[in-house]
């Protein structure tokens, strides 16, 4: 049998390790070690490295310090594109926080109702877009939105608003709000099943004995199941903020790389993009995309480090 | 059981955003049976005997290679959950199982990946992939997604693992089995429940994602299916029949799947697998 020619380590490497390290764990983590290390914590690190170079014409790189990261905070021709970048990333993670986690929070309370039927039905439904490709929402959304089919006013006219109805994505002033709702209208369930599941996880007695205690509905919720549920509304927050600072699908599919109109829908994923590979005249500069990529890497771990020191050790004291 | 005006409420809330979740696709779905005219004409109505048609359909497919997309995609996904499920398993398997030096520095050295995203080390990627003379293969993509799934899928894995009671491979220890052969015939088939959460984190993204197709595999017939609606669509933006039938081509596998799969993948979510 080949098991048995294996090396016959047994037992005794449950305990701490010897001197030598045990073959068998270096087989199993190998794999997965090389193949992490190699094509994701070596590239971040390769980018923050050549973030700190710049090339000529000729392809030659020289060491420039921290010179790309001046250029792109100050010089006009990148620092206006940029802050408008993250000023709309802002405005876009902003919209999902209130939007999107606010209606997932009421979907999840209104699901975790008890005997409610046909909760999984709805759950399974309204779960459904986000399984399916930010591209393919993009154009679907598109095309809801076109005054050319006609869909969205004659909707809005059931309803009487038909005067409401706009351009809104060719307009530079609803642009961005449209792109953003459309990304919520997607992403919805995650808040929506994360919510949930915690508030199954709240024990029945616990909101028993409020009600029996005088708690109005609006009470136990305010303050039973809402405190119960912030470490998990500080997850949702965090998901939310790194998946949209690094937003980019549905924007390109929407808006393509210009981010149109006048970049009004422009984040930081198309601006990096455009710098990377360049557009129109303007030529793709790795370096230039190095040093974007990194200021994007540095928000993000701002946004991470001030959730696990700031808000997760705060919310912690609430958990069981 | 009465029924109370509070719980009809409360259905009514919910049944609206339920149509309007899957209103907008339903309404791609059934426009894409019908002709041009009818398209425009009664956007709301369901196909008919006169205006039913699948113009769309072959026009997709006389202009473009979405079956082969469609196979690129898949290979991508696939091979990418096996490698990610195994190697995964492999290495959650051995962090939980076993103490040793520098094991829960190696847990936070993974766990990096699941709060960094590998998209913003593109610029690198490339290079890299240039390199190795990898650009516009499928090999490309499924390295890039294994690394960007394993970190997550490690951390799904290793909670799993620990579940499995300890006698079992104490008994199998006991009796000799080597390491390898107690993870290979043990634990691996016994960690199939699992499966189904890390797809629900791994699979998804990877068959729907279009930055790394876009640059890494943009061409030579290496395609995926979300790049090639993408340029599909790109550049038969006026022909509404053939738009609606790609989107529909495209919708179509994700949404059988997911109504097949939905018991597992929503269990999965719920089971605070993230928490």
């Amino acid at each position: 049998m080949t098991d048995l020619t294996a090396p016959s380590v047994q037992a005794a490497d449950a305990v701490p390790a010897r001197s030598r390290f045990p073959l068998h764990i270096a087989v199993f983590l190998a794999p997965a070690l090389a193949i992490y290390t190699l094509f994701s914590i070596y590239p971040l690190i390769d980018t923050i490295r050549l973030s700190l170079y710049a090339g000529d014409e000729t392809g030659v790189r020289s060491f420039v310090g921290l010179q790309n990261f001046y250029t792109l905070l100050t010089d006009p021709n990148w620092s206006v594109q940029f802050w408008n970048a993250f000023r709309n990333n802002l405005i876009f993670f902003a919209i999902h926080m209130v939007v999107q986690n606010g209606i997932g929070l009421g979907l999840a309370m209104l699901l975790s109702l008890p005997r409610l039927t046909g909760g999984s039905v709805y759950r399974t439904l309204i779960f459904l877009p986000t399984m399916l490709s930010v591209v393919i929402i993009g154009f679907i959304w598109q095309l809801m939105l076109n005054p050319l089919w006609g869909i969205a006013p004659s909707l809005l006219k059931m309803v009487g608003l038909g005067g409401f109805f706009g351009p809104w994505l060719g307009q530079e002033s609803t642009a961005l709000l449209t792109v953003s709702l459309i990304s919520v209208w997607q992403f919805v369930g995650i808040p929506m099943m994360l919510i949930y599941a915690a508030l199954l996880n709240i024990p029945d007695d616990l909101l028993d004995a409020a009600t029996v205690d005088g708690a109005g509905p609006f009470s136990v919720f305010w303050f039973v199941r809402l405190p119960l549920i912030l470490p998990t509304l500080g997850v949702v927050s965090i998901l939310t903020f790194v998946a949209n600072f690094n937003a980019f699908d549905l924007i390109y599919a929407i808006k393509g790389a210009l981010a149109g109109p006048n970049f009004s829908t422009d984040i930081l994923g198309t601006f990096f993009y455009r710098t990377f590979f360049g557009f129109q005249l303007q030529v793709g500069s790795p370096t230039m995309g190095a040093a974007v990529a990194t200021a994007m890497l540095v928000i993000i771990l701002i946004g991470v480090l001030i959730y696990l020191f700031g808000v997760q050790r705060r919310l912690q004291r609430h958990t069981f | 059981m009465t029924i109370r005006p509070g719980r009809i409420a409360v259905h009514i809330a919910l049944i609206l955003y339920t149509v309007l979740a899957l209103g907008p696709i339903f309404l791609i779905l059934i426009n894409a049976f019908k002709t041009r005219r009818a398209i425009f004409a009664d956007p709301l109505g369901l196909p008919n005997g006169q205006t039913w048609t699948t113009i769309g359909f072959d026009r997709v497919f006389a202009n473009s290679d979405f079956g082969l997309y469609f196979f690129n995609s898949l290979t991508v996904t696939v091979v990418s959950l096996v490698l990610i499920v195994l190697i995964g398993a492999m290495a959650a398997w051995a962090l939980t199982e076993y103490r040793f030096r520098g094991n829960t520095l190696l847990s936070l050295y993974l766990a990096i990946g699941i709060m960094v995203p590998i998209r913003l080390g593109s610029v690198s990627i490339l290079r890299m992939m240039v390199e190795l003379n990898l650009v516009n293969t499928l090999t490309a993509l499924i390295l890039v997604y294994v690394a960007q799934g394993l970190p997550l899928a490690i951390l799904i894995l290793g909670e799993f693992i620990q579940q499995i009671p300890k006698d079992l491979r104490d008994a199998a220890r006991c009796d000799g089995v080597s390491e390898y052969r107690i993870f290979f015939s043990i634990i691996l088939p016994l960690i199939s429940p699992a499966i189904a959460t890390v797809a629900v984190f791994t699979m998804v993204p990877v068959w729907n994602d279009l930055w790394f197709p876009l640059i890494l595999a943009p061409g030579d017939g290496k395609q995926t299916i979300t790049l090639g609606v993408q340029q599909f669509i790109g550049q038969y933006v006026t022909d509404w029949n053939a738009v609606l039938a790609s989107l529909t081509l495209a919708i179509a596998p994700v949404l059988v799947l997911y109504l097949l799969f939905s018991r597992y993948l929503v269990r999965g979510l719920t089971a605070g697998a993230v928490k």
